[in-house]
């Protein structure tokens, strides 16, 4: 199977019909079709949980670091992006690979990393994803999770997704490479570089783009060309979705869905602009002072875990003490994840030589 | 010429290492721009009629997406072989290979390895001016985790690129288009040369002289003239610069006493000032003189070619260095 486009005839070059590639936009999904999507009831419910373990695990996050003090360093919240994280995970496989970002604690939480290994990292303890080697930007990185990456340069993440889609091709697996990045990532090089790399290669990755309105303080208006930037990814033949209010968390599912379908039948890659507004400022420490109040207002009333609830209920899936239950679970998990982390040993400074090179050829001199 | 040794250029036993390397061991794949059909410096010539065009393929003129394609392959547990035309060209993929090769292991806590060979040339001496020429080999020193190396014979060049490419760490391996055509003796079958150890390529007593990629061919050039002069000079080939073999090079200082390196880089901050810095650090007591470097001048590099050739390290500037040392 040879990858990559393929040549025309030079007659054809200029009496074809040029087209530039159209952008799927995806409306709220009615809930009352769910069955359609293959989901049951436990799903549904599945993935309530799995948001709302997101949002309690950020705002216990976000309470030790500002109310607490008991962590420091750059943290940025998953907050308000719920449903994103969880609908596209949820269409995936345990073991279809995740590049994932500097805010990535959703991801890790959606693909099922503990919230301990998660804690730990976060507090810079041994027993951490990453050792503590990382920390909050790279908290999700868990290899037997399949987030071989989590990378806090913007953008980043792109032309690493087509080397782990590179290699899936070439192992013949069925496996899709996901990559997460923001809006801000979009203005990148390595946008451009990697996402014409995945068209011309046809690479099995799937593009998240989880425009949140916001690259820190700069808003997507005044940082993004055009109208979209499912747009710009439809220009490179690239199959292209919107979904304007991906707060609907089975409207991304269902997206992602059909998109993973297509990648593993060999198709090429798919990219999904999901907007989703963040609810809190850029880092754990910014306070979003530059965003219009109403605008805030209007995506607080569109607040994904809210309307999922209420959209549960009124098809009768569940009560409110059920959710009471499910929520008190999910924190007295993340009490006990919290209070082991908190109490967990730090790596000895000499085992990290180990870490630079697998052959541990690090040492210089007698270190000092 | 000794039984099982035959005659090859730097370029076509580079070709070798890759071809042996590539029938071991299909996880090794072959990547870049122009590397599938045309072959600029014909190492990779001919390779896609062997291993086909999913092993071998041209890239768009997409650095940072070249790197990046290598880091997400190896985590996939490939062994990709990817090449940057000019050396110039690494800063397009400078986040790739500083911020996530060399950092990617170490930060995820051990997780994950990257095995990939990163493959550039420098183009000094061939009148490539300021943009296609220059030697950005010493700021990879500021990035462990990374391997550098740049065999100078082509011996070394194939058992090197062969130790690279099965090496579990990223390389990048520096090869100097100047040296492409140079033959030399390559044994016949199998070998490795070792990474992370440096080659003693001529054993002396006055003066321990440092060569690194270009410069080894002209520091035992040197050894000769200055052999006739009554100064025996022991010429080090550095090969793995990253990270550096200072055992051999210190083992040498304490029989000499004196340290040349000859390097083809702007003298500030190079791989010279870091060897320099390390010995004159922990090791001042074996030197009975200043150490000096031979390098270019801070400038970027002339296109005229008599300027360019001005510019350079050349045999003159290292034999005028050693008799400096060795008068001290």
């Amino acid at each position: 199977m040879q990858l990559g486009g393929e040549a025309s005839l030079p007659e054809e070059e200029i009496t074809k019909k040029y087209s530039v590639g159209a952008v799927k936009i995806v409306d709220e999904f009615p809930i009352e079709s769910y069955r359609e999507l293959g989901l049951d009831d436990s799903d549904l419910l599945r993935m309530f949980e799995v948001m709302l373990r997101i949002r309690r695990f950020e705002e216990a996050v976000e309470r030790l670091f500002i109310v607490e003090g008991k962590l420091i360093g750059p943290c940025h919240l998953y907050l308000g992006q719920e449903a994103v994280a969880t609908g596209v995970i949820y269409a995936l496989h345990p073991d279809d690979p995740i590049i994932s970002t500097h805010r990535n604690h959703g991801h890790g939480v959606a693909r099922g990393v503990p919230f301990k290994d998660l804690m730990a990292e976060l507090f810079g303890k041994a027993t951490g994803t990453c050792r503590g080697l990382g920390g909050s930007m790279h908290a999700a990185l868990s290899l037997r999770h399949s987030i071989p990456v989590a990378t806090a340069i913007v953008g980043s993440g792109i032309p690493i997704a087509c080397g782990i889609g590179l290699g899936i091709r070439y192992l013949g697996l069925k496996k899709v490479a996901t990559v997460f990045f923001g809006d801000g990532a979009v203005n990148t090089g390595a946008f451009n570089e990697g996402l014409n790399l995945a068209a011309v290669w046809r690479l099995p990755v799937l593009f998240v783009c989880e425009n949140n309105y916001y690259a820190l303080s700069t808003p997507f208006y005044k940082a993004c060309a055009g109208e979209s930037i499912a747009a710009r990814a439809a220009s490179y033949g690239v199959r292209s979705y919107l979904i304007p209010d991906a707060n609907d968390v089975l409207a991304v599912y269902s997206t992602a869905k059909e998109a993973v379908e297509y990648i593993r039948e060999g198709n090429g890659p798919v990219f999904i602009e999901c907007r989703a507004y963040r609810k809190k400022g850029h880092g754990v420490y910014d306070t979003g002072f530059y965003r219009p109040r109403e605008e805030v207002e209007f995506w607080m009333k569109k607040d994904p875990i809210e309307r999922f609830s209420l959209k549960l209920k009124s098809l009768g899936l569940v009560t409110d003490d059920e959710i009471k239950n499910i929520d008190d679970r999910i924190q007295q998990e993340l009490k006990k994840a919290i209070e082991e982390a908190e109490s967990d040993p730090v790596l000895e400074f000499n085992d990290l030589w180990s870490y630079v090179y697998v052959s541990g050829e690090a040492r210089y001199g007698e270190w000092r | 010429m000794e039984s099982g040794v035959r005659e090859l250029s730097y370029a076509d036993a580079l070709r070798e290492a890759l071809i042996e390397e590539m029938r071991r061991d299909p996880r090794v794949i072959v990547f870049g721009e122009d590397v599938a059909v045309y072959s600029i410096f014909k190492v990779t010539k001919g390779l896609i009629d062997e291993f086909g065009p999913e092993r071998v393929r041209d890239t768009p003129i997409s650095e940072a997406a070249i790197a990046g394609a290598a880091i997400g392959a190896a985590l996939m547990g490939l062994r990709p072989v990817a090449e940057i035309m000019y050396m110039d060209f690494m800063t397009l993929a400078m986040d790739m290979l500083v911020t996530h090769a060399a950092k990617l292991r170490f930060y995820s806590g051990g997780q994950v390895k990257l095995p990939l060979v990163i493959r550039t040339q420098y183009s000094l001496g061939r009148a490539h001016a300021a943009q296609h020429s220059q030697v950005l080999i010493a700021c990879f020193l500021q990035s462990p985790g990374i391997k550098i190396v740049a065999p100078a014979t082509p011996r070394d060049a194939k058992g090197l690129l062969k130790s690279a490419i099965r090496d579990d760490d990223p390389v990048i391996f520096v090869e100097a288009a100047s040296l492409y055509r140079m033959r030399g003796e390559v044994p016949e079958g199998e070998y490795l040369t070792p990474i992370g150890k440096c080659d003693v390529k001529r054993e002396g007593e006055d003066v321990t002289l440092i060569g690194i990629s270009r410069t080894v061919p002209l520091c035992l050039e040197a050894a000769k003239i200055l052999k006739e002069k009554g100064v025996d000079v022991e010429v080090i080939d550095l090969m793995t610069i990253q990270p550096i073999d200072y055992d051999t090079i210190v083992k040498s200082l304490e029989k000499t006493h004196r340290l040349v390196i000859a390097e083809d880089s702007v003298k500030t901050g190079g791989v010279s000032s870091e060897i320099s810095a390390y010995v004159t650090e922990y090791h001042f007591h074996s030197l009975k003189a200043p150490i000096i470097r031979v390098n270019s001048p801070p400038m970027p590099v002339p296109f005229s070619p008599p300027l360019e050739q001005e510019y350079m390290v050349d045999v003159r500037k290292i034999v005028k260095a050693v008799e400096k040392v060795v008068s001290y």
